[in-house]
């Protein structure tokens, strides 16, 4: 519907191609560049889940410390949240510059981004456990890690899957915007080529394919979450979007 | 040799005003014993106490006359709440506390696996909870419970949030199953008649003095049947209790 309104205002009204591409255009535009979209979307990706991954793993790290010592929590606290106060676009030059055009400042950028929600979310799904079953386990004898291992963990899975759901989008966008600032490869690069060159139809390509990357991963996430959670009957009808 | 025994139990969460005073009361092998009080008469705090988790500032308590005083691990404590974990099929969860002592987790299932008939939840290992009724629910946690430690079990009303008819199925099912295996149990209630239907003796827990006040024999052959509750001896036993507790 949408793309046939689009597609009737672009060839009555006679709107230059720079301005707005059609959408047979930018269908034209995927067909071209087909080959270079798949090799920089391949870097990007590659990106995103390595910085993902190793957001998640500081994230759980983070949670676990704080959730064990206090302290150490009421320390780090304030940190992390003025961290998330920096603009992302005024720490991605900055890590370009230290870090050079290649993966790692981009990876850095997603770390960042992705390991504020997953902390955050985790802590709280250690601390919403029912005080009672605490209290239960302890009586059967179960040492700290016990109740860590079989209460707290499963416990807050539901909270750090809504967590991901989110950290999957954004890691993508901040690859995408950590590429645009500087960089060879990938499709934020690929992005600035294209404006630069005022070539719209694949510039509303690309952003359509970023959206498509976007959406499927929060769709496998979604898909993660229902086999890891198969007593979780109420994220059955849910979709990832 | 009694299995449990409190000896002068006193505790109180600010060191003013104690919740309970010089508490001594004595549990025998296989005996059920139920300590009926009002709510929030420091029942659930003993109970705290006797599995461990809270420390008294004085008194003990002994366990086949080893002091397990301040001890969690010891003894199976069950909640008015199943608290089984939601993502745990009722196997796993029943299963749970071999594992936290050290069992292998296939030999956990074996053993707890082989108990779920004579419990009357047989069908339901690999279900979670939420799938389960309130009561199935309940026999399962008792299930948990009896795994845990087939020596002593604290129950803290166990079938109170159950509906009436539920309850009194629970009962039913409670005594026929306690009758095969040797459970000694202190049991919590406010419910004058589920203590009298099931248990050996009854402990009268004062609210305002956080004492025992009284003890009450209940002196009729077990199983019990269900009717048990509509006979005569049942009211004499209920109107002396009730007699008991207002004066």
């Amino acid at each position: 519907m949408l793309a046939a309104v689009w597609q009737t205002v672009c060839s009555l009204g006679n709107v230059p191609k720079y301005m707005l591409p059609s959408p047979m255009d930018v269908i034209n535009a995927f067909a071209d560049d087909w080959q270079l979209m798949a090799d920089h979307a391949k870097v990007t990706l590659t990106e995103t889940f390595i910085g993902l991954f190793s957001g998640i793993i500081i994230g759980f790290i983070m949670a676990v410390i704080m959730d064990t010592c206090s302290v150490i929590k009421k320390m780090i606290y304030p940190l992390i949240v003025i961290s998330q106060t920096i603009p992302t676009v005024a720490i991605a030059p900055l890590l370009v510059i230290w870090l050079g055009y290649q993966m790692l400042p981009k990876i850095i950028l997603i770390i960042l981004v992705v390991f504020f929600p997953i902390t955050i979310s985790l802590l709280e799904g250690f601390s919403a456990v029912d005080k009672d079953t605490v209290n239960l386990m302890r009586s059967m004898g179960a040492n700290r890690i016990q109740i860590f291992r079989y209460v707290k963990l499963p416990n807050s899975l539901g909270f750090f899957f809504s967590s991901l759901r989110i950290s999957v989008s954004y890691a993508v966008v901040s690859a995408v915007v950590a590429e645009w600032i500087g960089g060879t490869q990938g499709l934020g690069c690929y992005m600035t080529r294209v404006r630069k060159s005022f070539a719209s139809d694949k510039m509303f390509a690309v952003i359509i394919l970023i959206s498509v990357i976007s959406l499927l991963l929060i769709w496998l996430t979604t898909v993660l979450q229902r086999v890891c959670m198969p007593w979780d009957k109420s994220n059955k009808n849910t979709r990832g979007f | 040799m009694a299995a449990l025994e409190v000896k002068g139990v006193t505790f109180s969460y600010d060191n003013v005003n104690p919740v309970l005073k010089d508490i001594n009361l004595k549990l025998n092998d296989g005996e059920l014993v139920c300590l009926l009080g009002v709510s929030g008469g420091g029942k659930t705090t003993l109970f705290n106490i006797i599995s461990g988790l809270y420390k008294p500032q004085e008194g003990k308590i002994l366990l086949n006359g080893e002091d397990i005083t301040g001890k969690t691990g010891k003894i199976s404590y069950m909640l008015q709440k199943d608290m089984l974990l939601p993502y745990r099929t009722v196997l796993d969860n029943v299963a749970l506390p071999l594992i936290i002592k050290g069992v292998k987790k296939k030999e956990a299932r074996r053993i707890a696996g082989e108990c779920f008939e004579q419990f009357g939840i047989d069908g339901t290992q690999k279900k979670y909870p939420s799938e389960l009724s309130g009561g199935m629910r309940q026999r399962a946690a008792l299930l948990r419970t009896y795994l845990f430690s087939a020596e002593v079990a604290l129950l803290d009303e166990p079938f109170s949030a159950l509906d009436t008819l539920t309850k009194s199925e629970m009962h039913e099912w409670y005594l026929n199953v306690m009758s095969n295996i040797k459970l000694s149990t202190i049991f919590i209630t406010h419910d004058v008649d589920e203590a009298i239907l099931l248990s050996d003796r009854i402990y009268l827990l004062g609210n305002k003095t956080g004492t025992i006040s009284d003890e009450i024999i209940i002196n009729e052959p077990k199983p019990r049947s269900k009717d048990f509750n509509l006979t005569e001896q049942f009211l004499n036993y209920k109107r002396e209790i009730i007699k008991r507790i207002r004066s």
